[in-house]
């Protein structure tokens, strides 16, 4: 086993000087993401302020058939501008967002005391326009309810009649969970960084070796090919612990900066729930290191493997959005399941729940089984002569 | 000593070596002589078990590579066709990293190197990182690399190729050193002169056979040529992939 390390110590010491290595695997992911994602989230945050507290400037057509309702809009400090010639025009040329249009028969329906119509034109499929549709609409209820319960009471009814249930929210979410949604990046983001902190390694070391034309002599060494490759894999795997352990703790550290009080959420990363996730996702490390230089040794050059590695990248991707796109509730069976398992789990940690001991057991069993397969896979490959001596 | 009977490899369709047989004698520096793609490659890569032969034998000092792969290593030295060095490590730290392959212990690697600093006169460039090395320099280091074991037999495939006409003399030299320190040395080559100026025993391969084997004048006589280039010719039977 002295092989080994004594190749995991030289492939270490030979990319800590490389600057492209320690840039792509220590520096990238730690800087990049969290300023992407502290970006992101202050961007989101004000421009939903901005939407919410933007001036509500709408035309109204027909303003004259609705005199009071117009006035009670502009109480409520809606802006009414003049109506344009083409109304649909206008909405569909997006120079609006939303246009209120009161039809000449509205006085009439309201005097016979049917429901009087009033058209609000928009395209909801523009997002922009979700915002001020919302509000016109808020309004537009509110003054209908208001005058409902005048002319109940005018009748002398109780309005209270008219509403015989009053539905009550219970939120149950602490500020803590609330955090999940936006924590749902999280376990995706640390997955990728495996993968691309492990990536200039796993090329360096196989591929790159080739290329180099230092494969050959390297095997003639007395040192068993496996122990070889298995050196060259460990080397991969700590770079691809290295990077995702530092995006974690550099997320930590930028968490208190993130405009967390503007969206009402409490998100913090305690010791605790560092090392959880720290436990969870180290056999990832191993998965990503496994996976990546069983590809890259079928590469003759630098050039090739890389343009593997784009593909390769996708692989915790897919667990990750599927569980965006179709949030399920976490159970025993999908713990097997490497990189969804570490989805769910992180989830449940950052949520602050207890997790069953059966469930870290089966996720970092699962998958560190698979990823030790890949990885046993990976040490054949330096037997074939054909892997060897591809590209000389 | 080395015994090579009846030798085959093929890849795919194209048969590399077929049915050679040689021996190499201890203390003498024995030469695969043949053009290029004639099967020298191959031969050595079987010899130091690269690669597995797909019939024949071979005994290295009593030891077959493909079952005792990791004594045969430990007692060869080679220098392959790829001389590549790891760019980011000194000249020095790519020879100790193959000592420690070697598992010796750190001691005997720091005198050996010093040895060979000396003996292939290293010294300017040793503590050097090998990126932007010179052809000749970069030999140096295969070489020494190949050598901090101290192997008792030595393979070089084409050792002086791409070197100029002062790093040849300084590794023929070098050859000839080791021969008188006992060593056994087997080296391919496509250039005549290196044979005439180096080689006890000369064999020609050609299309993957043995062409003829024996000493210099041995070739002259069965070939019937004055000089050995024609000795050469006549005996593989064509100019082709010939370099003097």
């Amino acid at each position: 086993m002295k092989g080994l390390f004594t190749v995991f110590r030289k492939e270490v010491r030979e990319n800590l000087r490389d600057r492209k290595a320690v840039f792509n695997s220590l520096l990238m992911g730690p800087i990049l993401f969290p300023i992407l994602f502290i970006g992101l989230s202050y961007f989101a945050v004000s421009k939903q302020m901005e939407r919410a507290e933007q001036l509500l400037e709408v035309p109204v057509v027909g303003a004259e058939h609705a005199p009071n309702l117009v006035r009670y809009l502009e109480q409520q400090g809606l802006v009414v501008q003049d109506a344009p010639e083409d109304p649909e025009e206008a909405v569909r040329r997006q120079d609006v967002p939303v246009i209120i249009r009161i039809p000449a028969q509205f006085g009439e329906q309201w005097a016979e005391g049917t429901p009087a119509t009033i058209e609000l034109i928009a395209d909801p499929s523009r997002r922009e326009s979700e915002t001020p549709m919302r509000r016109v609409r808020s309004l537009l209820r509110g003054y209908g309810a208001q005058i409902g319960i005048l002319r109940l009471q005018l009748r002398g009814v109780s309005p209270n009649l008219a509403a015989p249930i009053l539905v009550k929210d219970i939120d149950l979410s602490t500020p803590q969970s609330r955090g999940l949604l936006l924590m749902i990046f999280l376990p995706y983001l640390l997955m990728i960084t495996a993968f691309t902190g492990g990536m200039h390694l796993a090329i360096d070391t196989t591929a790159g070796e080739k290329e180099r034309k230092s494969l050959e002599p390297l095997l003639i060494n007395p040192v068993p090919r496996w122990q070889i490759m298995s050196g060259k894999m460990l080397a991969t795997m700590v770079f691809a612990f290295a990077s995702l352990s530092l995006t974690l703790l550099s997320f930590r550290f930028a968490l208190p900066f993130m405009p967390t009080g503007a969206l009402g959420i409490d998100l913090t990363l305690d010791a605790r729930t560092v090392g959880g996730i720290l436990l969870v996702i180290a056999p990832v490390a191993l998965l990503a290191a496994a996976m990546l230089t069983m590809l890259a040794t079928y590469a003759k050059s630098f050039r090739e493997a890389q343009s593997y590695m784009g593909l390769v990248i996708m692989i915790p991707m897919i667990p990750s959005i599927l569980f965006m796109v179709n949030p399920v509730k976490p159970e025993t069976w999908m713990m097997a399941i490497p990189m969804f398992s570490q989805n769910l789990l992180i989830g449940e940690f950052v949520r602050g729940e207890l997790v069953p001991a059966l469930w870290l057991g089966m996720s970092i069993g699962g998958t560190l089984v698979i990823g030790l397969l890949f990885a046993a896979f990976a040490t054949t490959l330096f037997n074939k002569p054909r892997v060897v001596f591809s590209g000389s | 000593m080395i015994t090579v009977s009846n030798l085959h490899k093929s890849f795919g369709k194209i048969k590399a070596v077929c049915g050679i047989s040689f021996k190499v004698h201890d203390g003498e520096i024995t030469g695969l002589l043949g053009p290029n793609g004639a099967g020298k490659t191959t031969t050595l890569r079987m010899l130091y078990s690269l690669l597995p032969p797909d019939e024949g034998e071979i005994r290295i000092d009593g030891m077959d590579p493909t079952r005792d792969a990791m004594a045969i290593k430990r007692t060869l030295g080679v220098v392959p066709d790829s001389r590549g060095l790891y760019t980011r490590l000194t000249a020095r730290e790519n020879i100790r990293y193959f000592g420690q392959l070697h598992e010796m212990p750190e001691q005997k690697i720091q005198s050996r190197i010093e040895d060979l600093v000396q003996t292939l006169d290293m010294g300017d460039f040793i503590d050097r990182r090998t990126e932007g090395f010179s052809q000749g320099q970069r030999v140096k280091v295969a070489i020494a690399r190949a050598m901090i074991h101290e192997p008792q037999t030595v393979l070089m495939d084409e050792p002086s190729n791409g070197l100029d006409v002062m790093s040849t003399r300084a590794l023929r030299k070098y050859i000839l050193e080791l021969k008188e320190n006992g060593h056994s040395i087997v080296l391919s080559t496509h250039i005549m002169q290196e044979v005439a100026a180096l080689c006890d025993r000369i064999i020609i391969i050609a299309r993957g056979k043995i062409a003829a084997d024996g000493t210099a004048a041995q070739l002259l006589e069965k070939s019937g040529c004055d000089s050995l280039e024609d000795a050469f010719v006549a005996l593989i039977g064509s100019e082709e992939g010939l370099l003097a």
